[in-house]
């Protein structure tokens, strides 16, 4: 195993034992989520998010790494975003949690395992017509929020982390 | 042997999602550190990538000549690469940590589902894999799934990542409503 492998798969381990353990790995943590009736995923997606955020812009700002940003295709984040919503529902996993979910036994996840590797199937064939079309309309770039509102990325970040501070106390708030 | 017991504990409440998911948060700073250091390139975590890998590792066995010559495979490159690995570490993470806490169980149908569509698993399968298709035709159109975007991206203040999250619940959100409304 070349050294990528290798780190690849201990931050695979770590990332799904992390998964597991805040439950978020279960189709009733999901389809509560989107049910808007348990707000366990975003308990976990929003920590994790504001404190990656902070340290990623700071190793970003010492030169320490390079941000990859993915670019704003209209078409390609509208259709795409909407046709993914539809089939998270449908699913009830995503598709890091349902690899997950198959560990933790939940092994009917294997059908949307097997069903994004096909739709990964069907995407590379479809790609010709996906680029002349939907991924064709408007490609804004690799643009990040701070640069296009203008604001400095730290009050950025800031604000982030305090919005998502009250949603959790709003949360508990509510028992949800 | 079943007992009442481990029934119990394999609905035991785990780690606190704000605490697991801060981890997370520290994994992934780690994480775009060590590969930089280790691999040259910034790396940030992801999953639906690798779907298309593996679906063009499964085509390449019965036509190897398509793959090498579709566009799309070529652009992704049909290799095991370090997400790839990390997609199978997610299984054995979460194998091992249901384990340890005594929460894997072994269950064809989700409790939620089973109330609403009834115990029929083959209805099931047949949802989770044309849920599974769908979503995947969706992630790649949108480049990224909620790891990707939902977490490298917005982490990074990506703009797409913003609006591709709020399309990924927001239409998630009409359709589950839609899938669990009141029957009648």
């Amino acid at each position: 195993m070349s050294i990528d492998q290798l780190l690849g798969l201990a931050t695979g381990i770590i990332f799904g034992f992390l998964l597991q353990k805040g439950r978020v790995l279960r189709y009733d943590k999901q389809v509560g989520a989107l049910l808007l009736k348990d707000m366990t995923i975003f308990k976990f997606m929003l920590s994790a998010i504001v404190v990656g955020m902070f340290g990623i812009l700071a190793m970003h700002e010492m030169g320490l790494i390079t941000l990859s940003l993915k670019a704003m295709n209209v078409g390609g984040i509208l259709v795409g975003g909407a046709l993914f919503g539809v089939g998270w529902a449908v699913l009830g996993y995503c598709p890091g949690t349902s690899v997950g979910a198959v560990g933790e036994g939940r092994w009917t996840a294997i059908f949307g395992v097997i069903g994004m590797v096909v739709g990964a199937g069907i995407y590379a064939q479809m790609y010709p017509f996906f680029k002349s079309t939907v991924l064709a309309w408007s490609d804004l770039g690799k643009i990040s929020l701070p640069e296009t509102i203008s604001i400095n990325q730290w009050v950025v970040a800031v604000i982030f982390a305090l919005i998502t501070l009250g949603l959790f106390r709003w949360f508990e708030k509510k028992g949800l | 042997m079943i007992n009442p017991e481990q029934t119990k504990v394999s609905g035991s409440k785990g780690w606190s999602p704000y605490l697991a998911g801060a981890l997370v948060g520290v994994l992934a700073i780690v994480s775009v550190y060590l590969t930089t250091v280790y691999m040259g390139k910034s790396t940030y975590l992801g999953a639906s990538t690798t779907f298309v890998r593996a679906a063009g590792l499964a085509v390449q066995v019965v036509d190897p000549s398509y793959v090498a010559q579709n566009a799309y495979y070529i652009k992704e490159k049909v290799v095991i690469d370090w997400q790839f690995l990390m997609v199978i570490g997610i299984f054995f993470g979460a194998l091992l940590s249901s384990k340890m806490d005594g929460s894997f169980k072994i269950e064809s149908l989700p409790p939620l589902w089973k109330k609403q569509f009834g115990s029929s698993v083959p209805k099931r399968s047949v949802y989770a894999f044309a849920g599974g298709i769908l979503a995947m035709i969706g992630a790649r159109l949108a480049d990224g799934c909620p790891s990707g975007h939902g977490l490298s991206g917005m982490m990074q203040l990506s703009v797409s990542s913003f609006v591709a999250l709020a399309m990924f619940f927001g239409f998630g959100v009409i359709v589950a409503n839609f899938m669990y409304r009141k029957a009648g």
